[in-house]
């Protein structure tokens, strides 16, 4: 496919360079607006024309953020959450997923299937029985509220299955013969091979309970109870907004998910692929 | 089911062979979570479509719900603002996917690692945080959108406070932030393509775009039914960007039908009407979803 470096070539190299540089500048924008605003007060943010240097009130805005509102409590909230949920979460559908593609079993195709029609049905349906069940339970503003119910993720399992079938049989038959238990050989013999697939898992079930919305809004009632998007949130909806503290809150709450990111960017990629592109 | 799954009992070796429960005990945690956290729930939720509570006692009302909603105006206006919203965002967003895919696979692009990191990048960003930076990004006013549209002699926008103009700002959001992740998809793809494919097309003196219909679009159509289908789904139930960027208005023109469901369920706590309306739309999706797998598949075949 490569063709020799014709000036033709190089002229189209150019153009579909510079194409592609001026959509990333486009996707870039938002993320070096969230730095400016972040560290410029509310009323100096909407100013005409906007500011568009890099200010130095940062502080003074995560002092309000952390000192008037209870940020803080949000953070090691969310962070708690999120950490228990990939952990737990992660063990459980790996488990799963360990049964459906390493042995055969009667029911296996029915239990599968059941899985994957999950994957399409929308979440929204259980919000209203979900909350009941929580206040019956006693469960709002509990973190085993938010953790529980996605702990069995579809799309976890399906994963995970995906990624365990290129574990070789003869690995395990061999574990077995040498007397090895079952739980033994899934710990010591099948986890270690998978371990970049566990590391896909782990970062996209973090991602995606650091950021869930909808349900935690529903389940938290009381501000000490709200993690960072519920606390975000609440922040936006009084009347008079105070928008430096609420960028800063907001740059608060992608630094670490953009820092886990950038170092393992791989992992990203593979949990997105792995679950798409076979099939 | 794949292959493996319906193949006939393997292997009885009485020596090597796991105990017959092993696989449902890796099971069981999962499954007791699913039919508590899951299936439960969805049939609770049945139930309580055919419910109305009022003064606290609850009251069976059959179809009752169902036939409100088909008369209900609101409903079919958060039903086609999620229509409009889905027919416009989704194919925009896989069309720009596609090309940034084929970019990148083209090997024209120089310092591809650099780009590919600004495009994935807003993945990372969530909802409601996006939803924040977008909605001062857009202010009518002192927007910095606004300001580069000013100072370009274009005039300014009323983003989020037209009903045209708020349903584009969550197209453009939407956008912003899923684009990276089905390029990333394309991108897999694309590499399994054989490049003798491509070889054969051009001793044949097919031009570029020729090979582009008739090689990659196809190569890719695995792919693009894959996230058609899941962006469809993920459309359908669109909730956080409207609720961040725009709560719904101005004038229900952003109302979505997940919205409206969050709305009768915890503003005004009819459960049985957001019940029903939750299977209405997972009807929808059920439709829809098979509607693309059928017409994807035949015209492969």
């Amino acid at each position: 496919m490569r063709t020799a470096k014709t000036p033709q070539a190089r002229t189209m190299s150019l153009v579909v360079t510079l194409v592609i540089a001026a959509g990333a500048f486009l996707m870039l924008v938002p993320f070096y607006w969230l730095i400016v605003a972040s560290t410029h007060l509310s009323r100096d943010i909407f100013s005409n024309p906007p500011n568009l240097a890099v200010g130095d009130q940062l502080f003074t805005n995560l002092g309000h953020l952390f000192g008037d509102t209870g940020f803080g409590n949000a953070l090691k909230n969310s962070f708690l959450i999120a950490i228990l949920y990939a952990l737990i979460g992660g063990s459980v559908c790996t488990a799963a997923g360990y049964a459906f593609a390493k042995f055969s079993f009667p029911g296996q195709g029915v239990l599968f299937g059941a899985v994957l029609i999950t994957l399409a049905l929308p979440s929204q349906v259980t919000l209203v029985p979900l909350f009941q069940i929580m206040v019956q339970l006693n469960w709002l503003n509990t973190y085993q509220a938010l953790i529980l119910p996605n702990l069995a993720l579809p799309f976890g399992i399906f994963l995970m299955r995906q990624t365990m079938q290129s574990v070789p049989d003869e690995l395990i038959q061999a574990a077995r013969v040498d007397g090895a238990g079952e739980f033994r050989i899934f710990l010591q013999v099948v986890l270690p091979t998978m371990r970049p697939a566990l590391a896909a898992l782990g970062i996209f079930m973090f991602l995606g309970q650091w950021n869930d919305f909808v349900y935690p809004l529903i389940i938290l009632r009381t501000a000490d109870a709200y993690t960072i998007p519920v606390a975000l949130a609440s922040l936006q909806g009084v009347s008079d907004t105070d928008y430096g503290q609420l960028l800063a809150g907001t740059a608060v709450s992608v630094l670490p998910v953009l820092i886990l990111f950038l170092f393992l960017q791989r992992h990203f990629v593979a949990g997105i692929l792995a679950g798409a592109v076979k099939q | 089911m794949t292959a493996s799954t319906s193949k006939p009992k393997r292997r009885r070796l009485g020596y090597g062979a796991a105990p017959r429960l092993t696989p449902y005990l890796f099971l069981l945690p999962v499954f007791v979570l699913f039919i508590a956290f899951k299936i439960y729930p969805y049939l609770y939720a049945f139930w309580l479509s055919l419910t109305k509570v009022q003064r606290g006692q609850t009251f069976f009302v059959g179809g009752g719900n169902y036939l409100r909603l088909a008369q209900d105006p609101i409903f079919y206006k958060a039903l086609g603002n999620t229509a409009l919203i889905l027919v416009i965002q989704v194919p925009l967003m896989l069309t720009l996917a596609v090309l940034l895919a084929v970019a990148f696979h083209s090997g024209l692009l120089k310092w591809r690692a650099i780009w590919r990191t600004a495009y994935f990048i807003p993945i990372v960003m969530g909802l409601v945080a996006y939803g924040i930076l977008f909605s001062t990004l857009l202010n009518n006013q002192y927007g910095l959108i606004n300001f580069a549209l000013q100072s370009i002699g274009l005039p300014r926008v009323p983003w989020l406070g037209d009903p045209f103009w708020a349903k584009i700002s969550i197209i453009i959001a939407l956008t912003w932030h899923y684009t990276g992740n089905s390029a990333v998809i394309y991108l897999a793809q694309l590499q399994s393509i054989s490049g003798d494919l491509y070889e054969a097309a051009e001793i044949d003196g097919a031009t570029a775009i020729q090979r582009f219909w008739h090689v990659t679009l196809p190569g890719l159509r695995p792919a693009i039914t894959l996230t058609l289908v899941l962006s469809t789904i993920g459309t359908l139930q669109l909730f956080d960007e409207p609720y961040v960027l725009t709560n719904g208005g101005p004038n229900n023109a952003t109302l979505t039908v997940g919205m409206y469901l969050y709305q009768n369920g915890f503003k005004y706590f009819d459960f049985g009407y957001a019940s029903a309306i939750g299977y209405v739309l997972t009807g929808i999706i059920g439709i829809l979803a098979l509607i693309q797998f059928r017409l994807l598949r035949e015209k492969a075949a």
